[in-house]
């Protein structure tokens, strides 16, 4: 062997060594987001500035949170399509408690935990029949929650009617748009809230009993059931985390827009399951993190506000997203395939 | 001249020859009985034969001519036929579209389209010649498993099959359903076909067979037409060797103390009346054929399927609600048959795989957090005492682990929990000899410590190697039972094979005998 093929021969094999690094690297959609911004900047410079950066932040928030509850079910081998319901349903509840136009505590210095309290108790609610559904009646969680959905977004609208004569309930008390609205400490109110739901998702899910067992009944339920593992409880405890968490970033998105209304996050249902998957979680269980679901919508939300600013249509707009989540499927399906090579 | 003939086949796995040249030959309207232990080569040889696999070295001749399949289609287009253990049935088809899926009959030859008229006058035909009177148009979901069986052998017969080997084809019959595929065969040996069986019913073999030929450790060591095999000589053929190298001493005798104490458990159709006792120290074997029982008693005891009647009681406490939790927590552990399947997470590490089943053993009171530095050195602990081999002892995955290694972890996931009373289903089936003789020492090490074994396993070998007694499951009851001392792989058989002469029996195969 010459020289300079033996020189070929080591720089190709550290070539795949960092291609492989690279590849299974947690943080590789991290990087491909850093990337992703770096490679738009001379087109839209305006992307660097503070306030597109803190709109890019403001919209990751609700969007996190839900793709959160959405990262436990995905990683029991579920799938919760009814978060958008809740969250729809969740508002225009937690609105009819509070608003100043005859809601049920209209006025009362209780109406906004009150109301919290209430679309939080929706979104625990609907998850706990998702679950109940699921582990008790052994149906398949693809149809138990595209039937919730279905039925959650017709209700949430069917609900408004009794409220208001219009598509939404507005006048909520002042106490509660400034919650979603101030800070403390100079950090919005909002960040430290989906901060708190993070922080605690990962502890739950990597150093509790409860997340190892959410993974073992991803990774192999009979496994799990054989060794102990009460199966059927730890998928229901994802569904309730799924159900709770969409009903905090109704919350929050009820708190920016400053109206309950039933058709909030009717289009979001795509962006939460597709942040989710592109950060690495896998549709067939068993892997899946905290982390890795915030670059997830990280990304998404890069994607979708630079493609904003470059003025491009709506239709493009859905085109090039569909397009990314399909290659970051590709890239999950190449990872894999590299996995058992090796 | 032979219709097919075999010499010295020779195969390799992995550098390690399974087939030391096997030879042997068939004649037109001949059944060829091939017997063997698990392991022995049998599947292999069928394999080579049927195109599944390439063989190493040897060859075949069909009708004089060199036979050299590349696949299976291959084989099935020299006259070869292979009737699987495991039917190759599209349950959601009609019988008929079953039988012509590899080559549909289509109008006017080559249109794209099925001539069904054709295709339901040639499955009729088929059909009668195996006597099934069931229109070709019923889902072959809807028949019984030995007219499934009719099916693939109509299959055969309708590619012109010269040789057709049957692998263990009574496993799932009753044993009216096995005397009309016996009847078949008669009829399809009259009529020329030549057929390989293979089974673990040698009495079956006895009856239907006008050849033997017995494998043992991938070469052929005996046979003779049938009329001078008797089973006796089948059997002795079969094992052939001594045991006690095969086993490790056992450094313990049993107590009297009983740790698990079963009380006319019953299940309808599955088991009946069960009364056992375990002592501490002692391994208690459970012996019996395919289907008689053993697994399904030891998923019920384990809490994983309900029973009628009857109570289960570890230490003197009876198990009021059987569930896997409560029976682990009263101290049983259970080490299933499906390794893949039921007892590990392959995608999971060893120290997750090992963990599972203790997580509450090792998590704070309150939060439950799992204590990760006490977890991670019990779990290196445990590792090391089960000898457990692999790159990464903490952080390999489980399926990057040998067959032997993998069930080493399982057995480590039980005994982080100490149990008293372990429930072990196969817990050698499909291990390396070397594997086997570590975890056969796993388990006398366990008893030793006062622990209780029930072992169930097919190879009769190791029962007798092992166990301070044997019970023998026939029909889903107990049929016999042996000390040590008094162990014949006979008349152990003899009980496991017993035929009760009323009701609808199932077929009784042995998996393993000898």
């Amino acid at each position: 062997m010459t020289a300079t093929s033996l020189e070929t021969e080591a720089r190709s094999s550290g070539m795949r060594r960092f291609v492989r690094r690279v590849l299974f690297s947690e943080y590789l959609v991290l990087w491909l987001s850093v990337l992703y911004f770096l490679a738009v900047l001379p087109f839209v410079p305006q992307m660097a500035s503070v306030e597109v950066l803190r709109n890019i932040l403001s919209d990751m928030l609700p969007l996190l949170v839900v793709a959160i509850g959405q990262t436990f079910v995905l990683i029991v081998a579920g799938i919760d399509l009814s978060v958008t319901s809740i969250i729809a349903m969740a508002s225009v509840v937690g609105a009819s408690v509070m608003t100043g136009d005859g809601g049920y505590l209209a006025g009362s210095p209780l109406a906004v935990p009150a109301a919290m309290l209430a679309m939080v108790t929706v979104g625990l609610a609907i998850g706990a029949f998702n679950g109940f559904c699921i582990t008790r009646l052994g149906m398949p969680p693809f149809i138990v929650t595209l039937t919730t959905m279905m039925f959650f977004s017709g209700a949430a609208i069917w609900f408004t009617t009794f409220h208001t004569t219009t598509s939404s309930i507005a006048n909520l008390p002042h106490g509660f748009v400034v919650l979603g609205q101030g800070n403390i400490g100079g950090v919005p109110n909002s960040l430290w809230v989906v901060l708190a739901v993070g922080i605690l998702a990962h502890i739950v899910l990597a150093r509790t009993v409860l997340g190892r067992r959410l993974y073992a009944c991803g990774q192999n339920r009979r496994a799990a059931a054989v060794s102990g593992v009460p199966v059927r409880k730890v998928i229901a405890a994802a569904f309730l985390i799924s159900g709770a968490c969409a009903a905090v970033a109704s919350i929050l998105y009820t708190g920016r827009l400053q109206t309950g209304t039933p058709i909030l996050g009717q289009t979001i249902l795509l962006d939460i399951i597709g942040a989710v998957v592109i950060g690495g979680t896998s549709l067939f269980g068993g892997k899946g993190k905290v982390v890795w679901t915030v670059f997830g919508v990280l990304f998404l939300v890069l994607i979708d506000t630079s493609l904003k600013m470059l003025g491009l249509s709506l239709f493009s707009v859905f085109a090039i997203k569909g397009a990314v989540i399909l290659l970051a499927a590709v890239i999950d399906a190449v990872r894999t395939r590299f996995a058992a090579r090796i | 001249m032979a219709l097919l003939e075999c010499e010295n086949l020779r195969k390799s796995f992995f550098g390690v020859e399974v087939l030391h040249g096997v030879s042997f030959s068939l004649d037109r309207g001949r059944v060829l009985g091939l017997v063997g232990e698990n392991g022995s080569g049998k599947s292999t040889t069928m394999n080579i034969l049927g195109g599944v696999l390439p063989r190493d070295g040897g060859r075949i001749r069909l009708e004089g001519a060199e036979f050299d399949p590349r696949g299976p289609k291959d084989a099935l287009a020299g006259g070869i036929a292979f009737i699987h253990q495991e039917l190759n049935l599209f349950e959601n088809l009609s019988i008929e579209e079953n039988l012509f899926i590899t080559g549909f009959p289509r109008l006017g030859g080559a249109l794209p389209f099925i001539n069904r008229g054709r295709m339901r006058r040639r499955a009729r035909e088929l059909l009668e010649q195996v006597d099934i009177r069931h229109p070709p148009g019923t889902p072959v979901g809807s028949l019984s498993q030995g007219e499934r069986q009719l099916v693939e052998i109509a299959k055969a017969l309708s590619v012109d099959a010269k040789v057709i080997i049957f692998d263990e084809p009574t496993t799932s019959l009753t044993r009216r359903e096995a005397d009309r595929l016996f009847g078949i065969i008669e009829r399809l040996r009259r009529r020329g076909i030549a057929m390989i069986y293979i089974s673990h019913v040698l009495a079956d073999v006895t009856r239907i067979c006008d050849d033997i030929t017995v494998l043992r450790d991938g070469a052929v060591v005996g046979g003779g037409p049938a009329a001078q095999m008797p089973t006796e000589r089948m059997i002795s053929l079969m094992v052939g060797r001594t045991l006690d190298q095969l086993f490790p001493e056992r450094t313990c005798t049993p107590t009297a103390t009983p740790v698990l104490e079963v009380r006319g458990v019953s299940q309808p159709g599955v088991v009946h009346e069960i009364d056992l006792t375990l002592h501490a120290g002692e391994v208690l074997g459970i012996a019996g054929l395919m289907g008689a029982g053993r697994s399904e008693l030891a998923r019920i005891l384990f809490g994983l399927d309900s029973f009628h009647g009857g109570t289960i009681a570890v230490d003197g406490t009876v198990i009021e609600k059987p569930s896997p939790r409560t029976c682990m927590e009263h101290g049983m552990a259970f080490l299933t048959e499906d390794r893949r399947g039921e007892g590990l997470m392959m995608h999971a590490t060893i120290t997750d795989n090992i963990a599972l089943a203790s997580l509450d053993e090792y998590a704070s009171p309150w939060a439950r957090f799992i204590e990760r530095t006490r977890l991670g050195d019990e779990v290196g602990r445990i590792g090391q005492k089960v000898r457990l081999r692999a790159a990464d002892p903490v952080a390999a995955l489980a399926r990057s682990l040998s067959g032997g290694n993998q069930q080493k972890v399982v057995l480590a996931k039980w005994l982080l929990r100490n149990p008293k009373v372990f429930i072990l289903d196969e817990p050698t089936r499909g291990i390396d000899v070397g594997a086997k003789f570590e975890i056969y020492k796993i388990i006398d090490t366990l008893v030793a410590g006062g622990a209780g074994v029930l072992m169930i396993s097919s190879e009769m070998e190791e029962l007798m190697g092992l166990c301070d007694r044997i019970l023998v499951m026939n029909h889903g009851e107990i049929q016999a039972e042996y000390s040590r001392g008094e162990f014949d792989s006979g008349r152990i058989l003899e009980a496991a094979m017993k035929r009760k002469t009323s009701a609808a029996a199932p077929g009784a195969i042995a998996e393993k005998v000898a």
